[in-house]
């Protein structure tokens, strides 16, 4: 069968139930537009006090983080409807048709990077008002951080549900993962104000780059060397992830 | 494209015309979470053929579901070769997977979905383009009488509903050989009576039809041939009546007016009981085929001046078989 319309035709299958049913969409920008609203004006005096506050303003330190916790909270909940259609024999039937074995996987890891993608177009829009200034390249640039970061977290995400098979086991996985991974990039507050070893800590921390990453790129700072770095840390966590995510589909068994 | 719908041309590729499904020594093991092994299904050597309704009957954990899933390319076999629909199941994996449609236990049928959208999937699933696989959604709809909750949630349907929603599913690319893992667990009597008559309505349109039930009753009324498993292996193969007849004969139960002191020994010299047995006054005959030994019966009886008071003939049930087999009923492990 050819990958190509195999993966259309499953990503549209997702994207299909997804939007039959926006809430969880909304749910998914909730929590980042209250970090925007009730917690980046406690940045403001912050960045124009404390020494070390990267330059920018507060808006535009803050907002990238913001970008990547939406990417990998987002994302990392999918393995649940995973569990759900596993339970139902959705998957085994799937697999018991000739469609190309790597669609399963890319078809719906699709349509989480569009959702990831389209609601942080949606928070950056929202930030505007609040001080968040932008240019069109940086902004271009980040996103497509946040789809890799999406498409990264989704397949782990879905090789872990299909690993566990129960959301009683996935559940703790899950968030036991997230809020360290989450603390220790830099998000809320960036890690120049870190102590020594918590900074030696997070630079084993593959997001704390992505995180410096779009803060370059909201930055003009294009070309940073923390953007080429950022990148490349997503790319080759984002290719592992697939691969280990598409093996897992191959021999998933109910 | 068409190669995915249309199953009369695969037929030609085929190695050997009359046969659906041949094993050989079909093996697969588990490792346990301890490092030991666990051999599931030890060596299964199976012959379907084209056109029959073939019942796989055991005991839970037999290896009904594990045999089952490696001729639909679930699981891979640990040794040993088959032959599925025509294609090597180790090297052809995907061609199989072209020619079965597979109902597994638990269905496979969203629940956030409709009915409707569901086959159409599948349809594409398998190749078909959207108007190719709406047609064949909507035939399907009618044939198995599900029209009236097609375009509702698979949520809202009842078991039997759902159930032959499954069983659509897995016909929506035509397939000639159909997987049904027990098709008819929890349905009520009415619904799966229904769902029989749909399963051999299959078979008389030219599907092989392989199916799992630790239902006696079905696999007796439903299935041309039977395959018992028990422990991972195969423990005898046939049709129901002639393994039935094998193992037990009918039993012919009777007793006589009066007293006649060597009735018993009569009875028991005619050529065609094999066996008989008498207590309380009952005499139990067991024959080959009853209803040839009736007749016969009948004309030993006048010619010996004898006159019957009571008569009943007993078919023996598989579970007979089962218990003739192995020294265990079937019924023992399954409650339900």
């Amino acid at each position: 069968m050819n990958p190509l319309r195999d993966t259309a035709l499953v990503f549209r299958r997702y994207i299909l139930q997804t939007l039959r049913n926006p809430v969880w969409m909304f749910f998914g920008i909730v929590q980042p537009i209250m970090y925007l609203v009730l917690f980046a004006p406690l940045l403001v005096k912050v960045a124009s006090s404390a020494p070390g506050f990267p330059k920018g303003g507060a808006y535009n330190v803050f907002i990238p983080g913001l970008l990547v916790q939406l990417g990998l909270f987002g994302a990392s909940g999918v393995g649940f409807g995973l569990i759900s259609e596993l339970r139902m024999g959705v998957i085994e039937r799937f697999r018991v048709t000739p469609i190309s074995r790597i669609s399963l996987l890319l078809g719906r890891a699709l349509r989480d990077v569009v959702i990831v993608t389209a609601q942080s177009l949606l928070l950056v829009i929202c930030a505007i008002p609040f001080g968040l200034t932008i240019n069109a390249g940086g902004i271009l640039l980040a996103l497509v951080l946040i789809a890799l970061i999406g498409l990264m977290t989704a397949s782990l995400s879905y090789t872990i549900a299909l690993a566990v098979k129960s959301e009683d086991a996935f559940a703790p996985i899950v968030f036991g993962a997230t809020l360290p991974l989450l603390l220790l990039s830099g998000v809320l507050l960036p890690l120049q104000l870190a102590p020594g070893w918590l900074r030696t800590v997070a630079a084993f921390n593959p997001l704390k780059y992505a995180v410096d990453a779009a803060r370059a790129a909201f930055n003009s700072h294009l070309t940073d060397i923390a953007v080429v770095q950022g990148f490349a840390v997503m790319l080759g966590l984002g290719i592992v992830a697939v691969v280990l995510a598409a093996r897992a589909f191959g021999r998933a068994v109910a | 494209m068409t190669t995915a719908i249309a199953p009369a041309e695969d037929a030609a590729l085929a190695p050997d015309g009359g046969v659906a499904i041949r094993t050989r020594r079909l093996r697969r093991t588990f490792t346990t979470r301890g490092g030991g092994t666990v051999e599931a299904v030890r060596g299964v050597d199976l012959e379907v053929r084209n056109g029959e309704i073939f019942g796989f009957l055991g005991p839970n954990g037999a290896g009904k579901t594990t045999t089952l899933r490696m001729l639909a390319t679930l699981l891979t076999p640990t040794s040993g070769e088959a032959v599925v629909a025509g294609a090597d199941l180790l090297t052809q994996g995907g061609l199989v997977r072209r020619r079965i449609g597979y109902v597994g236990q638990t269905g496979g049928s969203d629940i956030i979905e409709t009915g409707r959208g569901e086959l159409v999937f599948q349809g594409r699933l398998h190749g078909m383009s959207k108007s190719q696989a709406e047609v064949r959604a909507a035939e399907l709809l009618e044939t198995l009488e599900i029209q009236s909750c097609a375009d509702r949630k698979t949520q809202t349907y009842s078991g039997g509903q759902r159930r032959r929603l499954d069983i659509a599913i897995g016909l929506m690319h035509r397939p000639r050989l159909v997987f049904l893992d027990e098709p008819t667990t929890g349905l009520d009597p009415q619904a799966r009576a229904h769902l029989w008559t749909e399963v051999r309505k299959l078979r008389d349109s030219g599907t092989t039809v392989f199916l799992t039930t630790h239902y006696l009753e079905e696999a007796d009324a439903l299935c041309d041939r039977v395959a018992i498993i028990d422990h991972g292996s195969i423990v005898i193969e046939g049709s129901p009546d002639a393994l039935k007849r094998q193992v037990a004969g009918d039993a012919i139960t009777l007793s006589l007016q009066g007293e006649h002191e060597n009735a018993f020994a009569q009875l028991q010299a005619l050529p065609f009981v094999r066996e008989a047995s008498a207590e309380n006054g009952l005499i139990r005959l067991y024959v080959d085929r009853g209803e040839t030994a009736m007749p016969a019966l009948m004309r030993a009886l006048d010619a010996a001046n004898l006159e019957m008071a009571t008569l009943t003939v007993a078919r023996p049930s598989l579970d007979d078989v089962f218990l003739a087999k192995t020294g265990r009923s079937l019924r023992d492990d399954n409650p339900n």
